[in-house]
C-alpha cells in the first residue's frame, strides 16, 4: 500500500459508518459534525493530493491489492488520479460539501435526519470511488453504489408512496443501463482479457478504427447504454424527473451535479475506445442532441418547479453527450463543471423557495417572491443567466464550446442546439418569472421567509461560481488527456447562440411578465402541441403500455401464478408436507412414555438377536 | 453335586426374579432382588469367580440394594395402583419377549455344544489377585475411567437429590 | 455325570434377563423398574462369568466387575432422579412422567 489516495473516499465512508450506527443516538449537531466534517476532510485531502502531484501531467496510480485473480482475468484494486478525475474530484467534493452544508438548514425539521446524512455520505464514498477507479470493475462498484444511494435517497420519504415508487423506477431503469455496462465489461474481458483502463485502451488503439460496426463498436455501444441509464439520456431518461420526489438537496447533489454526470464521465474516460468506434460516437452525439431538444421542450410546459429543473438537467446532460459525441470531450467535461455549479444552484434555490413556502412546488401557486426572498432571487438569477448561456456567466463558455464543436462536426446539430438553447433560456426564466414576479398566488396562510445562513452561504458561493466559473481553464487543463481542442472561435456563431439565449429570455419575459395575454393566445393556437409537451410526449404512458404492462402481466400470469405458486411453492410445500406425512408416521412411536420406548428398544434387540441367530454364529 | 447346587440356586434365582417382577410393593421386590443376587453369587463361585462373588455380595447385595431400600423407605412408596399398560407394550411386549428368549436359547445351544460341562474347580484363576493384576495393568485405563464415571455419578446424584433452595 | 452344561448357565442368564425386561415393561413404579434394570445387568454378568469359565480367561470377570461399577453408579444417579422427581412432581410412577416428549 503506497500512497494515501484511498483516504479520499475513506473519509465519507467513515462518516457513513459513524452516522449510520451511532447517528440515532448522538444529537443532530454531532451528525452534522460527522457528515460535514468527513466531506470537508475529503475535500481538503483532494486539494492536498492535487497540490502534491501538480502539475499532474501523467496519471498517478496507486495499487492496493489484487481483488480478483484467475486464469483469464486479474482485477487489482487501484485508484488513479489524472487531470480528468482531478476535475471530477474537485466538483464532487466541492459541490458536495456545499450541498451538505445546505442540507443542515433544509433538513432541520425532517425526520430521519441521521439517515439522510448517512446516505449522503455513502453516496459521496461511492461517487469518489467511481471517479478514482482505475479499472472498469471498480468503477462499476461505484456506479452501482451511487445507484443504490440514489434509490435510497429518492425514497427517503418512505411513507410517501410516490417517493418509493419513484425510487423503484429509478432503480429499475438504471438496471437496464447497468445491464448494458455489464455486457460491455464481459465483452471487454473476452476481447482484451483485462478491465484496466490502460490495457483496454492500449489494446483498442492497437486495433484499426472501425468504420463498419464491429466488436469495439459493440462494446462502446453497450457502455453507452449504461451511460444513458445513469445520465438520463433517451431512451432511459424517464427516471430522472420522477427522482425529484427525493429531498431537494438530493436532487441537487445526485440528480443534477454529480451522479447523473457519471455516464458522461464514463464515456469521456473511455474516450480512446470511442474514438476507435466513430459510428458509436455519432450515435452518442445524436442521442445527446435529441435528448437535449426533447427534454428542453418538455421543460417548457411543466408546472412543478423541480420538474422544470429536472428536465433541464436531462437537457443539459444531452448537451454534454453531444459534446462528447462530436469529439469535444474536454468541452463536455467543462460543461459538467459549470453545470454542477449552476444546476446545483438552481435546485438549492428551488429548495429555498420550497422551504420558504412550506413544501409548495407548484409554480402556479407561487409568484411575487422577489420581495420576500431577495437573496434567493439574486442567486437564482445568476444560475438562470448561466444556464441560458449569457456571457460572461459560466454556462456560456462551456455551452459555446460544445456548440462550436457541433458546428464543426455537422451544421444541423449546431442549429438544433441553438434552438434548444433558446428553449432552455425560455423555460428557466419562465420558472423564475412565475415564482418571483407578479403577485403571490399561493396559500395565504404561508408567510414566505428567507432561508437560514446554512442555506444562504452555499447559495452565495454557488452563485459566485456560476458567475465566474466559466473562466476556469478546464478545457486547456484537460488537453493532456484528450489532446488539443479542435476548432477556433467563430464569433458569428457565438453571437447566434447568445442571441438565441437572449431571445428565449425576452420571450419568457413577454409571456410571463409583460404580456401574459400573448401566452394564452399561443397556448390556444398550439393546443395539441402544448398538450403533447405538457404530457411529456406521453413517453411514460408509452413505456407503461410497451414494457411495464407486458412485464407486469407476464410476471403475474407466468412467473407468479405459473412459476412461483405452482412450481416453486408447490415443490417447497410439497417437500414440507411430505416430511410432515413421514414424520406423522414416525410420530406415534414417540409417545413420551418410558415403557413404550423400552419396548421399542426390546423390539430392536430382538430383531438384532434373531438376525444374528439366523445368519451368524458357528455351528 | 455341581448339578444339584446349580439347580437349587438357579431355581432360587428364577423364583426370586419372578417375585421381583410380580410383587406389587417395592420393598418385596427389593428383598427378592437380594435373593437373586445372593444365589447368583453362589453360581459365580461355582464358575470359579471368587472375587466376583465377593464383590457381588458386597457391592450389589450390600451397597446398591441398601441404597434402594433407603430410597423406598424415604419416599414411603406404597403399592402400585392397578396399571394401564400402553398398547404398544401390550401388543409388542409379550411376543417380543418370547421371541427374545427363544432366539437367545437357540443361539446358546448352537454356539455351545451340550458336552461343554462346568465343574467346580475347573477355573481357578478368579481370585482377587488374579482379577486385580490385569485390572491394574491391561485394563488400567478403563479402570481409571470408571473411577471418573463414579465421581461424576456421585456429583450428579448429589446435585439431583439436593433440596431446592438448599444451597 | 459330574458337572453342569454351560448352556444351562446361559439359559438361566436369558431367563433372568427376560424377567428383568418384562418387569421393566410391565411395572409402573420407577423404583421397581430400576430394580429390573439391576436384574438384567446381573443376568449379563452371569453370562460374562460363564464365558470366562469356558474361555479359561479372567477377562470376563473384569468385565463383570466393570458392569457392577457402572450399575452402582447408575443406581445412584437413577435413585437421585427418582428422589428429585418425587420432590418436584410427587411422582414415583413412570406414567406420571410423560414429559420425555415435548
Amino acid at each position: 500500500m503506497d500512497g494515501l489516495l484511498w483516504l479520499i473516499p475513506a473519509f465519507p465512508l467513515t462518516g457513513f459508518l459513524l452516522n449510520g450506527t451511532l447517528g440515532r443516538r448522538v444529537g443532530k449537531s454531532w451528525v452534522n459534525v460527522i457528515a460535514i466534517g468527513s466531506v470537508a476532510l475529503s475535500l481538503l485531502w483532494v486539494l492536498k493530493t492535487l497540490a502534491g502531484l501538480w502539475p499532474l501531467d501523467a496519471a498517478h496510480i496507486e495499487r492496493y491489492f489484487v481483488w480478483i485473480e484467475s486464469d483469464i482475468l486479474t482485477v487489482p484494486v487501484e485508484l488513479a488520479v489524472d487531470r480528468l478525475s482531478a476535475v471530477m474530484l474537485l466538483v464532487v467534493t466541492g459541490v458536495g460539501l456545499l450541498i451538505h452544508i445546505y442540507s443542515i438548514g433544509y433538513m432541520a425539521h425532517e425526520g430521519g435526519y441521521y439517515r439522510f446524512f448517512a446516505f449522503l455520505n455513502l453516496f459521496m464514498f461511492f461517487m469518489l470511488l467511481l471517479v478514482l477507479a482505475n479499472n472498469f470493475l471498480l468503477m462499476f462498484v461505484g456506479w452501482e453504489g451511487v445507484g443504490l444511494c440514489s434509490y435510497l435517497l429518492i425514497g427517503f420519504y418512505l411513507l410517501r408512496r410516490s417517493a418509493t415508487t419513484a425510487g423503484n423506477k429509478a432503480f429499475i431503469v438504471n438496471r437496464i443501463g447497468d445491464f448494458g455496462f455489464s455486457l460491455g465489461m464481459f465483452l471487454m474481458v473476452v476481447q482484451f482479457g483485462s478491465l484496466e483502463f490502460s490495457r483496454v485502451f492500449a489494446a483498442a488503439q492497437a486495433m484499426p478504427i472501425e468504420h463498419e460496426f464491429g466488436i469495439l463498436s459493440l462494446i462502446a455501444l453497450l457502455l453507452f447504454l449504461g451511460a444513458t441509464g445513469k445520465s438520463a439520456q433517451i431512451p432511459l431518461y424517464v427516471w430522472l424527473p420522477d427522482a425529484m420526489e427525493g429531498p431537494t438537496p438530493v436532487s441537487a447533489l445526485i440528480h443534477a451535479a454529480t451522479m447523473v454526470t457519471a455516464g458522461v464521465y464514463m464515456v469521456a474516460r473511455a474516450a480512446p475506445l470511442y474514438l476507435q468506434a466513430p459510428i458509436v460516437l455519432e450515435i452518442v452525439a445524436v442521442v445527446g442532441l435529441a435528448t437535449a431538444f426533447l427534454a428542453a421542450s418538455i421543460g417548457l410546459a411543466q408546472t412543478d418547479i423541480k420538474k422544470v429543473f429536472a428536465y433541464s438537467t436531462v437537457s443539459q446532460l444531452g448537451y454534454m453527450m453531444l459534446g462528447l459525441g462530436v469529439g469535444a470531450f474536454a468541452a463536455g467535461i467543462f460543461h459538467i463543471v459549470t453545470h454542477a455549479f449552476f444546476k446545483a444552484l438552481l435546485f438549492l434555490g428551488a429548495g429555498s423557495v420550497i422551504h420558504a413556502l412550506a413544501g409548495e412546488q407548484d409554480l402556479r401557486r407561487m409568484g411575487g417572491l422577489r420581495a420576500h426572498l431577495p437573496l434567493t432571487f439574486a442567486t437564482l438569477l445568476c444560475a438562470a443567466l448561466a444556464i441560458s448561456g449569457i456571457p460572461p456567466f459560466a454556462g456560456f463558455f462551456s455551452k459555446d464550446e460544445i456548440l462550436l464543436a457541433a458546428h464543426h462536426h455537422a451544421a444541423w446539430m449546431y442549429w438544433l442546439g441553438v434552438v434548444t438553447a433558446a428553449m432552455t433560456a425560455f423555460y428557466v426564466f419562465r420558472a423564475l418569472f412565475l415564482a418571483f414576479f407578479g403577485s403571490y398566488r399561493g396559500d395565504p396562510h404561508v408567510h414566505p421567509h428567507e432561508s437560514p445562513p446554512t442555506m444562504a452561504v452555499p447559495l452565495l458561493i454557488l452563485a459566485f461560481l456560476s458567475a465566474v466559473g466559466g473562466f476556469l481553464p478546464v478545457p486547456r487543463f484537460l488537453e493532456p488527456v484528450f489532446g488539443p481542442a479542435g476548432g477556433e472561435h467563430a464569433s458569428g456563431l457565438v453571437v447566434v447562440s447568445v442571441g438565441a439565449g437572449v431571445a428565449g429570455l425576452l420571450l419568457a419575459y413577454a409571456f410571463y411578465v409583460a404580456r401574459p395575454e400573448w401566452r394564452d393566445v399561443v397556448v390556444s393556437r398550439l393546443g395539441a402541441l402544448y398538450r403533447l409537451v405538457y404530457n411529456k410526449y406521453y413517453v411514460d404512458e408509452l413505456y407503461a403500455a410497451l414494457f411495464v404492462r407486458p412485464v407486469v402481466e407476464g410476471s403475474r400470469a407466468v412467473l407468479w401464478r405459473g412459476m412461483d405458486v405452482a412450481v416453486v411453492d408447490g415443490v417447497v410445500n410439497g417437500i414440507g408436507s411430505q416430511a410432515r406425512e413421514l414424520g406423522s408416521l414416525l410420530r406415534w412411536m414417540q409417545s413420551g412414555n418410558i415403557r413404550s420406548y423400552a419396548t421399542w428398544v426390546l423390539v430392536g434387540a430382538v430383531a438384532l438377536v434373531v438376525t444374528l441367530g439366523l445368519v451368524g454364529g458357528a455351528p | 453335586m455341581d448339578a444339584i447346587l446349580f439347580l437349587v440356586f438357579a431355581f432360587i434365582a428364577v423364583a426370586c426374579g419372578i417375585n421381583v417382577v410380580l410383587q406389587r410393593h417395592p420393598i418385596n421386590s427389593a428383598l427378592s432382588l437380594i435373593g437373586v443376587m445372593g444365589s447368583l453369587a453362589v453360581l459365580y463361585l461355582l464358575l470359579g469367580g471368587e472375587f466376583i462373588a465377593a464383590a457381588q455380595i458386597i457391592v450389589y447385595a450390600g451397597a446398591v440394594m441398601v441404597l434402594f431400600l433407603f430410597v423406598i423407605m424415604l419416599l414411603n412408596a406404597g403399592r402400585e395402583r392397578t396399571q394401564t399398560v400402553p398398547w404398544v407394550v401390550r401388543l409388542l411386549g409379550p411376543p417380543a419377549l418370547i421371541l427374545f428368549v427363544s432366539a437367545l436359547g437357540v443361539i446358546a445351544y448352537r454356539l455351545l455344544p451340550y458336552r461343554d460341562l462346568v465343574r467346580f474347580g475347573g477355573f481357578t484363576r478368579g481370585g482377587a489377585a488374579d482379577v486385580g493384576r490385569p485390572l491394574l495393568t491391561t485394563y488400567v485405563l478403563p479402570f481409571e475411567v470408571t473411577t471418573v464415571a463414579i465421581l461424576v455419578a456421585i456429583v450428579g446424584a448429589v446435585l439431583l437429590a439436593r433440596k431446592e433452595g438448599g444451597e | 455325570m459330574n458337572g453342569v452344561p454351560l448352556a444351562w448357565y446361559l439359559t438361566l442368564s436369558v431367563i433372568l434377563f427376560s424377567l428383568g425386561a418384562a418387569g421393566f415393561l410391565i411395572r409402573r413404579s420407577l423404583l421397581t423398574m430400576l430394580m429390573c434394570v439391576e436384574l438384567m445387568l446381573n443376568a449379563v454378568n452371569l453370562s460374562f462369568v460363564a464365558f470366562a469359565y469356558r474361555l479359561q480367561q479372567v477377562d470376563g470377570h473384569i468385565f463383570a466387575f466393570f458392569v457392577m461399577v457402572i450399575a452402582a453408579a447408575e443406581a445412584a444417579v437413577g435413585l437421585a432422579i427418582v428422589l428429585a422427581l418425587f420432590r418436584y412432581r410427587a411422582a414415583v410412577e413412570a406414567d406420571e412422567v410423560g414429559m420425555l416428549r415435548l
